[in-house]
């Protein structure tokens, strides 16, 4: 149990570091809203080395915690209903056979600006922001794969490791 | 990377593209009011072709419209990230500039529904 918690508080914490650090090296798309999500990395890379619910604890911390120190609290709603979202997309697509840390990934992304932008359009009550979608799809793609390709070395190193310890 | 993966990256962009083709090639008709709703709900009706100001002030701030040559625009806003009064100005039929923090959507909308071309006084 204590080591459990300890694992959890370590990926908490680096998750935060990850998202000081992109506050810190705005990487601008010239789109509003969408940014790389590096703690996202540390997501993917629960949902493979601990089990579903230790990952899930990580991912609603994470965001509890960025919002209220460094992040906005306005936008914390919309940050839970992406990251909500999207942990239940990859879990299941992490599930099925067949697909890499990098699929996981990207619909992760995908999933995440699609569940802000509903959560957006609930808020406003209006379903003129639908228009941005496609462009919320092909920016969840290209920061997916991003953190995807870096999660995919991360996994197999933290496995091998993990395992050791056990 | 797995077949698979690319198969779910192929599909995603195709249904991105289609989505942005179909927004390109809907039918661009000119607009003939700017609708301003809060909270989903309608605020005000405002007639493209009168030049005016329109100043909102609701507990969650202030923006401030402007209608200029059949066009409406975001001219000034007091939300933190300030993307309405970056978008540009807006006159096509379902067009809209949307501040979030303010919970606040202007909408153009076509002048069909009175099914009247043109009323003289």
């Amino acid at each position: 149990m204590t080591r459990k918690i300890t694992i959890t508080a370590l990926f908490v914490a680096l998750a935060m570091v990850l998202s000081y650090v992109e506050a810190l090296i705005p990487f601008n798309f010239g789109i509003p809203g969408v940014k790389l999500g590096l703690a996202n990395l540390v997501v993917v890379t629960a949902l493979y080395v601990l089990d579903a619910k230790t990952a899930f604890a990580v991912s609603v911390i994470r965001i509890i915690l960025i919002s209220v120190t460094f992040g906005n609290i306005a936008a914390l709603v919309y940050s839970l209903a992406g990251g909500i979202l999207s942990y239940f997309v990859m879990l299941a697509i992490s599930r099925i056979k067949g697909f890499s840390p990098v699929g996981v990934s990207v619909a992760g992304g995908v999933s995440h600006n699609l569940g802000q932008l509903i959560a957006a359009m609930l808020v406003i009550e209006s379903l003129s922001l639908s228009y941005y979608l496609p462009v919320l799809m092909i920016a969840g793609v290209i920061t997916g794969l991003l953190i995807g390709l870096v999660a995919k070395p991360v996994i197999a190193a933290m496995s091998e490791y993990m395992g050791r310890e056990k | 990377m797995k077949k698979k993966d690319f198969i779910l990256i192929a599909v995603i962009l195709a249904l991105a593209l289609a989505g942005l083709f179909f927004i390109r090639t809907r039918k661009h008709e000119e607009g003939r009011y700017a609708v301003v709703y809060i909270d989903g709900e309608e605020f005000g009706k405002y007639d493209l072709e009168v030049p005016q100001e329109i100043v909102i002030e609701t507990d969650r701030g202030y923006n401030k419209i402007v209608i200029e040559n059949g066009a409406v625009r975001m001219e000034e806003a007091d939300c933190p990230d300030l993307i309405c009064v970056h978008h540009k100005s807006i006159s096509y039929d379902k067009e809209s500039i949307i501040c979030l923090p303010h919970r606040l959507v202007v909408e153009v909308t076509g002048g069909e529904e009175s099914g009247i071309d043109a009323v003289t006084y």
